[in-house]
């Protein structure tokens, strides 16, 4: 009996991390579904902006290494700290900014290369954004507070104490994740049903060619999808940037989102969203369960293995667009 | 003409290898990447105390240090080319930070004839310096840091822990796997139940793994992490209400670093150390005249006193005063790396000559000889106050259980002189 209810508190934590993937997930998927461009910097954007988040919020003077070498000054605060709303505010209007260079300066010159090229070309984005970051605000760990509460739900405990006797651990930081992540996909999908930029972005994403012939303009709707990329990067980057800190190995965060693209498909929100909640799901139960056979830590394998048997069955993804190419 | 010419390429070879008067004490560094932000503080700490050595004293024994920066960014690869572009530099001892890095460069310098100083890291037989010949790990290794984090337990428990529950978590790597058959055996000497829980690499999420110490409750946690690892892993013992006070990092998992993140939630977390805290030792005042204030400090200075940059500094110690004294015995201030080998197992730093150097009761006397080159692996603990943002020094240095430690290091050492053909020296 112990068993089963230890299960069901590892399953809903299980639901809670998926969620917690799926937010990274949905970022390479709107990039994915607007252009074919699988985005490998995805996880790196996620760190950029939760670094430049906490550098606004914090008042820390950008490029201060390279400032105070250059001119033999000992600058590094401004002596302000900005609220965490405005903060917000100006980082995604930073990653914004980010959008219309990322297209400037690398996509416009691509445009008609094969994927693969293009692919190549967010590897070297990746590299150039991990280091633009560390320059722009140095290799510090920072504590990034915006108000999310962290900790043990002490509701769930004690109404889940009186049901089992035994009161189940949720962190309030996945609750607040899960509400985030159901507002952020029910925004994506009302912005791309309903208004005319969502609606030119789905056109753009079936056929470039005839988007264009309709008078849509390409490298606008590459600058939106970034833009709004970026914004999800920024989301994923405070939730775990709460967690662990700001730190450089926040851009790893994209490994936890492959298997979950793998599953989902990677022309999916919804399968974003249900490829995590799986993948979180199935790595939890499994290492409850099999992980004390094997030694523990089955999670990174066993969310590839669980995604590879998927892709067995279906290998466009449970919501991926089946590819018929007629010969 | 041509005396002319003679003298220009004379010129121009002084000029470019200076270094072949210098000492030369390659800094294999990592300030990007996953473990960028540790790295670059030990780098710093071990940068700085250099600077000082040549801006104070003009070096030791009248020659300046030559200390050059290679990124390792804590890739084995990397690490290996880092010290094949420079071991022919004149480079002495090298002191790469990484256990992996380590491991790879064991049988390397046994080759080239280098000095490989591993405080606190790498491999933790190495100690045994008649199978070992060129690696050093004073003052402490893994198992050391168990060893004392057991007793610590066994002082706090009234000398026993029959009956009681530790659960060690741990980097899944060769280093987190380290102290594991050491505390298996402490375990059944002291009658504690052991649990290992691994955590894989990098440790971006141990919901998995704080969900079992939730269930388990174990009396006590160890936890032997690095990176970001150790910052989610103090988040999360919190989040669980994990009694802080009951969770012991190794040396590795005890910088600001580590607990910040976790804000008040980190208060009373405790770790294991064998370096001082803080800047409240007169080398300070050194440190701010010479290095800090004409603006000569690693990065700016922004990081000293800090535990890991504190670390960094003590390797540079450790290496500075061998190299006094392989100077002293060889009667040659331009010292080889074998001379420098030979300081290093005739080092004796007692208490009197850390005060002298300006750093009192900042590390355990380190005495070694041939056979012993890990000194006596005493360590001490450390207490995070949240409140005040420091780490406070809980005990004095302790010595570990060297029945259970010296036993497992013989028998490792062996193991590895059996399977790299080496004949043990006789010391």
């Amino acid at each position: 009996m112990d068993q089963l209810i230890f299960g069901a508190e590892v399953f809903l934590n299980g639901l809670m991390t998926g969620v917690m993937y799926s937010l990274v997930a949905l970022g390479f998927v709107l990039i994915f579904k607007a252009s074919g461009v699988f985005n490998y910097a995805q996880g790196v954007l996620a760190l950029f902006a939760a670094l430049t988040l906490v550098g606004i919020q914090q008042g820390q003077v950008p490029f201060a290494h390279l400032i105070n070498a250059a001119f033999g000054t000992s600058l590094h605060h401004f002596g302000w700290t900005v609220p965490s709303i405005l903060a917000i505010a100006l980082t995604v209007l930073v990653m914004v900014v980010l959008a219309f260079l990322i297209e400037k300066l690398v996509l416009q010159h691509l445009v008609g290369q094969e994927p693969i090229i293009l692919f190549m070309a967010t590897i070297g984005l990746a590299y150039f954004l991990e280091g633009l970051g560390d320059v722009m605000w140095g290799a510090d760990i920072k504590t990034l507070d915006v108000g999310l509460p962290q900790g043990i739900s002490d509701g769930i405990e004690s109404i889940t104490a009186g049901w089992f006797g035994y009161g189940f651990f949720i962190d309030r930081l996945d609750i607040w994740a899960t509400v985030i992540a159901a507002l952020l996909v029910a925004a994506l999908v009302a912005f791309s049903q309903y208004t005319k930029q969502g609606r030119a972005m789905r056109a753009v994403a079936d056929d470039h060619q005839a988007a264009l012939s309709v008078g849509i303009s390409l490298r606008f709707i590459w600058v939106m999808v970034w833009s709004i990329a970026g914004f999800v990067a920024l989301v994923a980057g405070i939730m775990w940037g709460t967690k662990s800190g700001v730190q450089f190995s926040l851009s790893l965060i994209a490994l936890k989102a492959l298997p979950v693209l793998m599953l989902g498909g990677f022309t999916s929100i919804p399968g974003a969203i249900v490829g995590g909640l799986i993948i979180g799901v199935g790595e939890k139960m499994f290492e409850f369960i099999v992980g004390p056979m094997v030694g523990g830590a089955t999670e990174t394998w066993f969310a590839y293995v669980l995604a590879l048997i998927f892709l067995v069955f279906r290998p466009q993804g449970l919501f991926g667009e089946r590819i018929i190419e007629r010969v | 003409m041509k005396t002319k010419l003679t003298a220009l390429v004379v010129a121009g070879i002084m000029a470019g290898a200076p270094a072949m008067a210098d000492l030369v004490v390659p800094n294999l560094s990592y300030r990007t990447g996953p473990y960028g932000a540790n790295g670059t503080q030990y780098a710093d700490g071990f940068n700085d105390y250099f600077t000082l050595l040549n801006e104070r004293d003009g070096g030791i024994g009248g020659e300046m240090i030559k200390v050059p920066e290679c990124e390792t960014a804590y890739n084995t690869e990397k690490g290996v080319e880092c010290y094949e572009a420079t071991k022919d530099s004149g480079a002495l001892v090298y002191n790469p930070l990484s256990t992996g890095i380590t491991y790879q460069l064991i049988p390397k310098v046994s080759v080239d004839k280098k000095v490989l100083y591993t405080p606190g890291y790498g491999r933790t037989s190495a100690k045994n310096g008649e199978v070992f010949e060129w690696i050093f790990n004073a003052p402490a290794n893994y198992w050391d840091g168990a060893s004392v984090a057991i007793k610590h337990l066994l002082d706090e428990n009234g000398g026993s822990l029959e009956g009681k529950k530790i659960a060690l978590v741990y980097h899944n790597s060769a280093y987190g796997k380290e102290p594991i058959r050491t505390l298996q055996e402490l375990a059944e000497k002291h009658g504690f139940t052991l649990s290992e829980i691994p955590v894989e690499a990098p440790g971006q999420e141990q919901g998995s793994q704080w969900l079992q110490i939730r269930r388990d409750r174990p009396d006590y946690v160890i936890m032997y992490g690095w990176g970001v690892m150790n910052q989610v892993a103090i988040q999360e013992a919190a989040n669980i209400r994990f009694p802080m006070e009951n969770l012991i990092g190794i040396w590795w998992a005890g910088s600001e670093i580590d607990v910040e993140p976790a804000g008040a939630g980190a208060d009373g977390y405790k770790s294991v150390t064998f370096n001082g805290v803080g800047q409240d030792y007169p080398l300070y005042d050194d440190l701010q005249q010479y290095v800090i204030d004409p603006g000569k400090a690693s990065q700016g200075g922004q990081h000293v006193g800090s535990a890991v940059y504190s670390r960094g500094m003590y390797a540079a110690v450790v290496i500075a005063e061998a190299i006094r004294t392989a100077q002293e015995m060889s009667g040659t201030s331009d010292i080889t790396p074998e001379q420098l080998r030979e300081g290093f197992e005739n080092l004796d730093i007692t208490q009197e000559r850390l005060v002298e150097i300006g750093l009192p009761d900042f590390g355990p006397p380190i005495q070694l000889s041939c056979s012993n080159h890990g000194g006596s692996g005493m360590a001490r603990i450390q207490q995070w106050d949240a409140d005040e943002g420091k780490w406070n020094l809980i005990t004095e240095f302790t010595e570990p259980d060297q029945e259970v430690v010296q036993p497992l290091i013989e028998e490792d050492s062996q193991a590895y002189a059996t399977e790299a053909g080496i004949t043990p020296r006789d010391c």
